[in-house]
């Protein structure tokens, strides 16, 4: 049997002097691209539903709140029925792509989102998302 | 007086860097929520496009204010819509599922429907309006 000697001293050492560089750049690649919550809303519980899908992009996506009282929140600010009409207008004008995503108290009146409904299509905002819950069953 | 110090090399030891940055990736990663949102989509018809509809290309999908479901003129189980209505597209592909609500028909009671149809596969959905 032969045995074969190496000449050369093989570096097994994995070079660390740039790992900070490369963890930092991670760190920062994950704080640019995360978008924190901008709007709180309202107090709801989101009914359930099972076909569900996702929505593709948030920079797309405008929500509207509606509690079980009837209220309606869309940026922190409360509007009455007719007045979504302007605010979603002028949301549709600056962004062709826009989803609006219903998130409605599941003891919600279908009266108001009939309204609703019927606002939105007054403002030409017609990708609307039911904003829901995966349901187990 | 001069006191002379013997001041030896100025450097910060970056040894530790790593973990110090592994340590704040880790805490951001943790604390970071990502809320995908979620939900049944749907296309409202745009303004003033209504057309009109051979009535037996039309199934009626009612729901009262208790909750309750007639389909085409039978009352149904919302679990059971699904199925029937599937049944219904078979025979007839062009079917538009025309969903109308009572005014205080809760919206849980709707969603319910949406998903069912959804679930069916149905692509024609359309929201009358309750008046």
């Amino acid at each position: 049997m032969m045995k074969f000697n190496r000449k050369t001293k093989l570096d097994s050492e994995i070079p660390t002097a740039s790992m900070p560089d490369i963890i930092f750049m991670l760190l920062i690649f994950f704080m640019v691209t995360t978008v924190l919550r901008e709007y709180s809303g309202l107090p709801i519980s989101l009914p359930k539903a099972k076909r569900i899908e996702k929505l593709k992009s948030k920079r797309h996506t405008s929500h509207i709140w509606v509690s079980k009282d009837g209220l309606i929140s869309i940026e922190d600010k409360l509007y009455a029925a007719d007045g979504i009409r302007h605010v979603m207008y002028e949301k549709r004008v600056a962004d062709p792509q826009l989803v609006i995503s219903l998130k409605a108290d599941e003891r919600a009146k279908m009266g108001l989102i009939g309204e609703i409904h019927g606002e939105l299509r007054k403002a030409d905002a017609l990708k609307l998302n039911y904003s829901s819950k995966t349901a187990v069953d | 007086m001069a006191v002379k110090r013997r001041f030896k090399g100025g450097d910060i030891p970056t040894s530790s860097m790593a973990d110090i940055a592994f340590l704040l990736l880790i805490f951001f990663l943790v604390t970071t929520t990502i809320d995908m949102d979620k939900g049944l989509g749907m296309v409202l018809p745009a303004e003033g496009e209504e057309l009109e509809i051979s009535k037996k290309n039309i199934l009626n999908c009612l729901i009262n204010s208790t909750g309750n479901v007639l389909l085409g003129g039978e009352g149904i189980e919302i679990r059971n819509l699904s199925k029937s209505v599937r049944q219904k597209l078979v025979e007839n592909d062009k079917l538009i599922i025309s969903v109308k609500a009572h005014q205080s028909t809760s919206y849980s009671d709707y969603i319910a429907v949406i998903d069912q149809l959804k679930r069916a596969n149905a692509t024609r959905i359309s929201i009358a309006e309750s008046n």
